[in-house]
């Protein structure tokens, strides 16, 4: 991962939730992943408000929280709350998906300030998350965190379920989902997402996606011993 | 016989010992000969069950975390199922590990095509900065495994056989081995083709050159080998022609011949053993002799 060198770390609590979308209304080009980049907005926020101990400069410690984006679709909401939090500086977001500009339409870790993964093809996170666990835990840092964010839609992506089912039977217990749903599965989930990470020993809780003090209490519920997953459900992407 | 991958077994294990760096992702296959060493570093040896593809994004997570993680499994379940994941969870998030893989091409005969893999070095040759180490003898694996491990944060395919020569060559990785000297053209043989190559070209005029490394391509020993006869005949112990392009690329200053030898592309469907699957792709002495002279002659 790099660091922003040039930004000034004052940048960061500069930016409150309602300068997003004026950060992200400075990428245009990717309209089309607009529902999948608004969809994660709050979740995101939350996360890096108030939940995730990550900074520009804690960005390359060992034992810092990390935050994977595995729905690499729609990254502006991504990109926002990164410059929102000093990551990167928000005068790059207008070079969004330009030639020579770090910020793709899918996010590259060797290019993009703050970013843990690249990510783009759906299912890579969670197994990566899941390897990011078991390399902290071999180190034996059992503080530091690991979120990864994935969607609905993504959530048919075979590796994932290879990740959770053995993610619960290990017991990865720093390991975090977010699974946000805006009902853009074709086939749908039956029972819910949730259900899928209970049958296999998660915790698990669905949320309201907007719902900022829901999102925070969801992401900061105690589950001994076990990996734990928050679905945040927001409106469906076809409404 | 010792197989190489019994060594692999032996050396892992004494890796996890000394180096805090080593992790080992399994995936079900080899987990039995583990078990000692799982007791051992139960952080560090880690059965993801038949998972391939968690098997290749965990070792993507753990190097991100700093670890020299090595997945094991069999090639077509290392390098051909997850492909994408090595794509994608190690070049492109710019991470190494070391992948051992077993049984690539034909060495369970019996066990037919799903559990053969002859495309794995073709396909790893689709991405940049691989090495790829291909022993002969299980001595040789142990160099290479240790050599592997220790090569930073490198992307390394160490392909090992049932398939062995009878003895140990004093091999250095990376580096072509010349192990006979002629003037009718060179001969290139990979790991386990050795001994059938040094039959084929017993009494014949022809330098044979050894390698247990092939990527990066030694074009350097190649070209230093040729003499006034840029023919070059490769016999490799995986798809036919694999490194012929690595060969022509040595040899792009220069008018020359290439003859690329190896597992056909077509199904073979047949069980058996894995002399009869060698006879079979031309691969003893027999059948190599006949294509050597023939194309040198």
């Amino acid at each position: 991962m790099t660091t922003a060198e040039t930004t000034p770390q004052t940048s960061e609590h500069l930016y409150g939730f309602g300068d997003l979308p004026g950060l992200m209304a400075r990428m245009t080009g990717d309209e089309k992943h607009g529902p999948a980049a608004t969809s994660t907005l709050d979740a995101l926020w939350v996360l890096y408000d108030r939940v995730l101990r990550v900074s520009p400069a804690t960005a390359t410690r060992i034992d810092r929280d990390r935050f994977l984006l595995s729905k690499g679709h729609g990254p502006m909401a991504y990109y926002a709350v990164l410059a929102a939090k000093g990551f990167l500086d928000p005068e790059i977001l207008a070079s969004f998906g330009a030639y020579d500009s770090p910020l793709g339409h899918h996010p590259d870790r060797l290019l993009v300030p703050g970013a843990e993964i690249s990510s783009g093809s759906l299912g890579h996170g969670l197994p990566l998350a899941v390897g990011t666990a078991l390399g902290l835990r071999a180190q034996g840092l059992s503080d530091p965190a690991v979120w990864v964010l994935i969607g609905d839609a993504e959530f048919d992506e075979g590796s994932n379920h290879e990740a959770l089912a053995f993610a619960g039977s290990a017991g990865l217990e720093r390991l975090h989902v977010i699974a946000v749903d805006n009902s853009s599965a074709t086939h749908g989930w039956r029972g819910g997402i949730a259900s899928r990470f209970e049958a296999e020993g998660w915790s698990a809780v669905t949320v309201d996606g907007r719902d900022h003090q829901a999102l925070y209490e969801a992401y900061t519920r105690p589950h001994p011993g076990r990996p734990h997953a928050v679905v945040a459900r927001v409106e469906p992407k076809n409404s | 016989m010792e197989t190489m991958r019994e060594r692999f077994f032996d050396v892992t294990g004494d890796l996890l010992d000394h180096d805090p760096r080593i992790a080992l992702l399994l995936a079900d296959i080899s987990a039995d000969p583990f078990a000692e060493a799982a007791r051992r570093h139960p952080d560090r040896v880690v059965n993801v069950g038949i998972r391939e593809q968690l098997l290749i994004g965990a070792a993507g997570g753990m190097a991100l975390t700093g670890m020299r993680p090595i997945a094991h499994t069999f090639a077509s379940f290392l390098v051909e199922r997850p492909f994408e994941q090595v794509k994608l969870d190690l070049e492109h998030q710019g991470v190494g590990a070391l992948l051992v893989s077993a049984a690539g091409s034909y060495d369970w005969p019996a066990g037919g095509r799903t559990h053969m893999a002859p495309g794995d070095i073709a396909l790893l040759d689709t991405l940049p900065g691989w090495t790829v180490h291909v022993p002969g003898h299980p001595d040789e694996a142990e160099t290479l495994l240790r050599h592997a491990a220790a090569d930073g944060d490198r992307k390394v395919y160490v392909r090992l056989s049932n398939h062995r020569n009878a003895t140990a060559r004093p091999i250095t990785p990376g580096r072509f081995l010349t192990l006979r000297e002629g003037r009718r053209g060179v001969v290139l043989a990979v790991g386990p083709m050795l001994d059938a190559v040094l039959d084929a070209t017993e009494g014949l005029d022809v330098t044979v050159l050894y390698a247990a490394t092939v990527r990066p391509f030694d074009a350097a020993g190649l070209r230093a080998a040729l003499g006034g006869r840029p023919d070059v005949v490769l016999v490799e112990p995986y798809l036919a022609g694999t490194s012929a392009n690595e060969a022509h690329e040595a040899l792009a200053d220069r008018a020359h011949r290439v003859l690329g030898l190896g597992v056909p592309r077509e199904e073979h469907r047949h069980y058996g053993s894995i002399p009869e699957h060698l006879a079979a792709y031309g691969l003893d002495a027999t059948g190599l002799r006949e294509r050597i002279t023939a194309y040198l002659w």
